[in-house]
């Protein structure tokens, strides 16, 4: 560009003057943020988030013990102590996740041979205390029951590619 | 005793209601003007910005400034004390009484002065000394870079800010605010002095610190320049007073370019809306300006500041008065 184009252009502030009409276009445009605590996202159905442990329709838990998520778990977050059970099934007495130390791979529900841990949908669990996050086997049963339907959705969505 | 209280002591409280009547709304206006400015950033941004306390955010700026009431003043242990709690308060007081000479309307002034623009100008200029002593008084190396800037940038845009005026008070004959309005009962002083508009919109910008013009608290070198050390109301007090400060030049400029509380034509539909509301119309459009810019312009480094202030708008505002005063005696319009 010629120097009297440069000249003109910027004592009659030319690109100052397109710059503001391209932010006055999009002052109009849609929003594109979502309004976050009324309105979320789409998740997939394979989203990992918030660990639960399962129960069967007839309400026995499906987890028995067989330790696997626990030896193939990266950040070495969960810690399980099993013994048989007074009807002779081999049941957990100890299923802690600290959820802290989990970073959210999946391989825990990968491993499980009974689809009883689950990372479910739920991505908002925030806590007042660091010990409210270690995550014991009543907190992750009821938080199977709780978000059992839209787990089984999820599951069900997803089997074709498993 | 009588006769001093009817001399004295009523026309004072007369006044002191009148200053009532300017500061509430003023200081109302400032609460929101900092919730139009983060909502239009952020429609530039396309997001939507404060949005939860009450209808459409609207309370906000009280959530905001109850938090910033709530917490504690902390001073610096290296703080010159006095100095540093005086700074906010000059910042503060300086936006505040400013106000006394802007006409709202035909006579709804509070002291209609005859030096009214002299008065603007050196409060204007009296606003450099809450930041410089915010920033020395800090005693801590961000605040004082921030304040020299401030001060440096302040005193070169008043510079032609000055020739600017001078050109206006030409074509007026008068430093009275009000006689300034009255004489662009023909034709707003924008049309025919556009270039000196837009300069001076452009120093009122470096003026008030505001974006592209920041430097004095840019965030990404220095921080918050002279604001670092502030917290709690200190803090508020120099926001309020930096909002403060731009409606009042968006007064400024309405004032001396764009007619005040004239209509923009004098027929049926536009002269029915009564005065302040064109006064208050024309200043909340160049607020909008003014956030519209932020959203749009990066920071300019400090030395190309320094050219447009010197370099730039000095000798092009100098021009222009030559010019101005040149047409104005040739064609025999001297006022």
């Amino acid at each position: 560009m010629s120097v009297l184009g440069r000249g003109v252009r910027s004592l009659f502030l030319l690109e100052f003057v397109s710059a503001m009409r391209l932010t006055l276009r999009y002052f109009f445009r849609k929003k594109v943020t979502i309004n976050y605590p009324y309105e979320k996202g789409p998740l997939s159905p394979r989203f990992r988030g918030e660990h639960v442990l399962r129960r069967y329709p007839n309400g026995e838990e499906r987890c028995i013990a067989c330790k696997l998520c626990e030896a193939i778990c990266p950040a070495q977050a969960i810690t399980i102590e099993a013994e048989p059970r007074d009807d002779g099934s081999r049941r957990t007495t100890r299923y802690d996740i600290d959820m802290t130390k989990c970073i959210y791979c999946g391989f825990c529900e990968e491993a499980c041979p009974v689809d009883a841990i689950v990372e479910g949908p739920n991505f908002q669990f925030a806590t007042e205390s660091r010990e409210e996050l270690m995550y014991d086997k009543e907190k992750l049963l009821a938080n199977g029951d709780r978000w059992e339907r839209e787990i089984a959705i999820n599951l069900e969505a997803d089997a074709p590619y498993r | 005793m009588v006769e001093f209280w009817i001399d004295y002591g009523f026309p004072l409280l007369i006044i002191l209601l009148k200053i009532i009547v300017i500061l509430v709304p003023v200081l109302i206006g400032v609460a929101f003007a900092t919730y139009f400015d983060r909502k239009i950033w952020a429609a530039m941004q396309m997001r939507r910005g404060p949005n939860v306390v009450g209808p459409f955010g609207l309370m906000q700026p009280f959530a905001d400034g109850l938090k910033l009431f709530m917490k504690e003043t902390i001073i610096p242990a290296g703080a010159n004390k006095g100095v540093f709690l005086l700074a906010p308060a000059i910042t503060f007081s300086l936006a505040m009484i400013g106000w006394a000479v802007i006409p709202f309307g035909d006579g709804l002034v509070l002291s209609d002065i005859n030096v009214g623009i002299l008065y603007m100008f050196a409060i204007s200029s009296l606003g450099v000394y809450g930041i410089i002593m915010g920033g020395w008084a800090s005693n801590s190396k961000y605040p004082f870079f921030g304040a020299l800037r401030s001060a440096a940038q302040m005193v070169s845009y008043e510079v032609s800010m000055g020739f600017i005026i001078v050109t206006v008070l030409l074509c007026v004959g008068s430093l009275n605010l009000s006689d300034i309005v009255r004489a662009q009962e023909k034709i707003w002083f924008a049309i025919p002095l556009f270039p000196m508009f837009v300069m001076f919109f452009i120093s009122a910008l470096a003026e008030t610190n505001r974006p592209p013009f920041d430097l004095p608290e840019a965030e990404s070198e220095l921080v918050a320049g002279y604001q670092i050390e502030y917290s709690s109301m200190a803090f508020a007090l120099f926001m309020l007073g930096e909002y403060a400060n731009i409606l009042l030049l968006s007064g400024l400029t309405t004032i001396l370019f764009l007619g005040g509380w004239l209509p923009p034509f004098d027929i049926a539909p536009f002269n029915w809306i009564p005065g302040p509301i064109w006064f208050l119309s024309k200043l909340a459009f160049l607020f909008f300006v003014f956030s519209w810019v932020k959203a749009t312009v990066p920071r300019y480094r400090y030395d190309q500041l320094m050219r447009l202030g010197w370099k730039i708008f000095l000798p092009l505002s100098l021009f222009w008065v030559v010019l101005t005063a040149g047409v104005l005696v040739a064609f025999d319009w001297v006022p």
